[in-house]
């Protein structure tokens, strides 16, 4: 890929003092960022801004004002466009490699949204696993991305979008509900069916400036029968979710990947397309979220495996990460767990589903072993 | 910012009702004002360092309004924000300071001999007595504008010029970020210690960016006069103490106000100050003296008669929860203080303070004999 010219905008009349008196005092930080970003960098890079005037202040804001977090490694960076990963690439690249387990610059990421390509998912015990999700992200090119973008573009975004869903049929045929013009009785029931996205409280969120404006140009598109969701201006320009009870996984993958071709399909159509290429794959707001994009995760009661000394080993050499059951950053609750893949970026999403799946497959048998008092040691796994 | 919003010139490619905000909930004195034709006309307008419009307004937008006060809804960024974006903040300013017009001159009187009386307010009562106000620096832009090099910058120069007072005023600076936990909880118990902003109103501006760095508190030996550095503003001076006399705390507010700056002039760097707008600060509120005087009071009686407001409306005072600006009261001790801050002296606005709260204190103790305070409403100063 070319590089992406980057100029010195009015970045230049930015009151600023020389690279030494502006680099951030990063001695009490533990993330992604601050592991990586030296002085000598961060003077290098002060000099550029992308097209659209962002500049590394802004990809680091959220870094310095959040040091570290107790349950997750954050990555403590975002970009304002696509061209950050490309202007910004000699900080970018490493935390690219460091979180997403080694991936070169040079390597190419595989797409693959075909479902049929999963194996078996159709039967994780709902006596366990009470609920299954897969969730991925999209960016549509030519728009700044959530913590850069102006009210003009967001409101763009948002008007293509409900464009764009408002097409959909048969079993995905639903209904947009912008945030500022919802009823009381409209926010009560998506409360209730667990749709309703707050206004962000995260700190690292908020410190990168992807709450302005709040409710302006967000919302929330979902289908008659309330398996598929489409947060629309949220932390990324639209965040898809094909989602229902029980341990179905399968079905909802099919779900997730028809629904999701269908949305590129009607975008192109109109002439745009989802920010993409072969080597970051789907490109995201969040570092972390390159290439699918994807978490497919279930919440499951893993109350006894969940204390087990070996719980941790477990997951990662499943390629599995645990969450407590309110997202993110939360913690869990009467051991129920959202449990789900780590990888995003790599990998297809055929391949990280079916981690879910197999592992989620082998945490219930571990926890039924464990209830009847039995070792699981024959069944640790190899490291995926 | 230095950051946040796509740049300026990219957004006017989309239509100005592509980028107005939608104000339709709100109620700030930013909302009041800003039409679709106002923000037309300055979109494309930017300071010298940057700061445009939508930097100005963001955290109006981002807060709607609030239950207690009627909310300014804008920033500065810099000493320019006034005169660029003029369109839009004389009439906030208007609003905001009781009709001030873009002619009028402000007048400044630090000289506390001015002050008569305030000796003598009653210590059942009064609790505590503080003065504040604040202070940019000029030449540097302001917190919701600044860089991490020009925070430090003024941190450097704010200590440098602390260091050399003496007397009363000898005291030591305590930086945030290398505060010790016993250093910690002793500026904790003695309710020095300033938190990181939590109040939506200034994180939507931008002011918390790179917390704690460059933030500090200073304060003398005596406990008595205190600075905090780059929290919403450059400097708030802060002078106080238990009590009812605020004449002392007021000479002790002047007196060291007038010694910081004269360092800082030795130096070079005055204060942003000009005749019509007095001290400039990054809340249009805080412009003119910038002064806010206040007592903690008990009124219980009096603040729950139906005339309080209306009392405290004529006399040019303003109630506040005692935990600050955006909080509740607690048990019917109430934060007096004077309303006004464009358009009087500071001597005038402590002499509201002394005055109403002297007052306010005799109309409690007739309610407390079960006595009616209709002969001793006073009227509108």
């Amino acid at each position: 890929m070319p590089p992406v010219p980057c100029y010195l905008t009015e970045n230049k009349l930015i009151p600023r003092l020389s690279p030494e008196e502006e680099f951030p005092d990063l001695s009490q930080h533990n993330n992604h960022m601050a592991k990586v970003l030296t002085q000598d960098m961060y003077t290098k890079l002060r000099d550029r801004a992308t097209p659209n005037g962002f500049t590394i202040d802004g990809v680091i804001q959220t870094g310095i004002d959040n040091p570290g977090h107790p349950f997750i490694m954050t990555v403590g960076c975002v970009a304002g466009d696509e061209e950050t990963y490309e202007v910004f690439k000699e900080l970018l690249d490493p935390i690219i490699e460091d979180r997403h387990g080694g991936y070169k610059p040079t390597d190419k990421h595989k797409t693959d949204l075909n479902a049929d390509n999963l194996k078996g998912g159709d039967d994780l015990d709902p006596n366990y696993v009470i609920s299954s999700r897969v969730r991925t992200g999209r960016s549509i090119r030519g728009f700044c991305l959530p913590p850069h973008c102006s009210r003009g573009e967001r409101r763009g975004v948002e008007k293509m979008s409900v464009e764009a869903l408002d097409s959909l049929s048969g079993d995905l045929k639903g209904k947009y509900y912008a945030l500022k013009n919802m009823t009381d009785a409209e926010q009560q029931q998506l409360i209730d069916d667990h749709f309703l996205f707050d206004k962000p409280v995260s700190p690292l969120l908020l410190a990168s400036g992807m709450a302005r404006d709040w409710p302006d140009g967000r919302g929330i598109w979902h289908n008659d029968t309330k398996t598929f969701l489409v947060w629309v201006n949220e932390e990324d320009h639209l965040r898809v979710i094909s989602m229902q009870k029980g341990g179905n996984m399968k079905e909802v993958f099919n779900r997730f990947c028809t629904g999701l071709t269908k949305i590129e399909t009607l975008f192109k159509d109109k002439g745009t397309s989802f920010m993409w290429n072969e080597h970051l794959g789907y490109v995201l707001t969040c570092p972390s979220n390159l290439g699918t994009g994807l978490r497919a995760g279930v919440h499951v009661k893993i109350p006894n495996m969940s204390k087990h000394a070996k719980f941790e080993e477990v997951l990662k050499r499943l390629r599995l990460q645990k969450r407590g059951t309110g997202g993110v950053d939360t913690a869990a609750v009467g051991g129920t767990f959202d449990i789900s893949n780590a990888d995003r970026l790599g990998f297809s999403e055929v391949e990280l589903v079916q981690m879910v799946v197999d592992g989620v497959k082998l945490l219930v048998e571990m926890e039924k072993k464990l209830e009847k008092g039995q070792s699981i040691d024959d069944l640790m796994p190899a490291q995926k | 910012m230095p950051f946040g919003n796509t740049h300026n010139n990219f957004k006017l490619n989309f239509k100005v009702e592509e980028e107005y905000p939608d104000l339709t909930k709100h109620n700030n004195h930013m909302a009041k004002v800003l039409t679709k034709d106002m923000y037309a006309k300055l979109r494309d307008k930017q300071t010298p360092s940057g700061f445009t419009l939508d930097d100005v307004i963001q955290t109006g937008v981002d807060n709607p309004g609030h239950p207690f006060i009627m909310t300014v809804g804008c920033v500065a960024g810099d000493e320019e924000s006034y005169e660029i974006f003029k369109d839009l903040l004389d009439p906030i300013i208007s609003d905001r300071h009781s009709g001030y017009k873009p002619t009028d001159k402000h007048k400044t009187d630090l000289n506390f001999e001015n002050l008569k009386g305030g000796d003598d307010l009653d210590p059942n009562y009064v609790l505590s007595s503080r003065v504040r106000t604040g202070r940019s620096i000029k030449g540097y832009t302001l917190p919701p504008h600044n860089s991490r090099g020009e925070r430090r910058a003024v941190e450097k120069l704010s200590v440098e010029a602390l260091n050399t007072l003496d007397g009363e005023f000898k005291g030591k600076y305590y930086p945030l970020n290398k505060m010790t936990d016993a250093e910690q909880e002793q500026l904790i118990a003695d309710h020095f210690l300033f938190d990181k902003p939590v109040s939506p109103l200034l994180l939507g501006a931008g002011m918390a960016r790179d917390w704690p760095d460059a933030r500090g508190i200073w304060h003398n030996d005596a406990k008595s006069f205190l600075v905090w550095v780059n929290e919403e503003d450059h400097l708030r001076v802060i002078s106080m103490e238990k009590g009812g006399n605020m004449k002392e705390v007021f000479r002790r507010f002047c007196v060291g106000l007038k010694r910081i700056e004269e360092t800082f002039k030795k130096h070079n760097h005055g204060f942003m100050w000009n005749e019509h707008l007095g001290y400039v600060l990054t809340c249009p509120s805080n412009l003119g003296t910038g002064l806010r005087g206040g007592v903690h009071v008990k009124l219980p009686k009096l603040s729950t008669h139906p005339k309080f407001e209306e009392i405290l409306t004529r006399l040019r005072l303003q109630k506040r929860g005692t935990g600050g600006v955006d909080t509740a009261s607690v048990g019917g001790v109430f934060d007096i203080s004077n309303a006004d801050r464009l358009g009087s002296s500071e001597v005038a606005q402590v002499q509201m303070v002394v005055d109403g709260v002297k007052l306010m204190v005799e109309m409690e103790k007739k309610l407390e004999k079960g006595e009616a305070i209709d002969g001793m409403i006073p009227a509108q100063k």
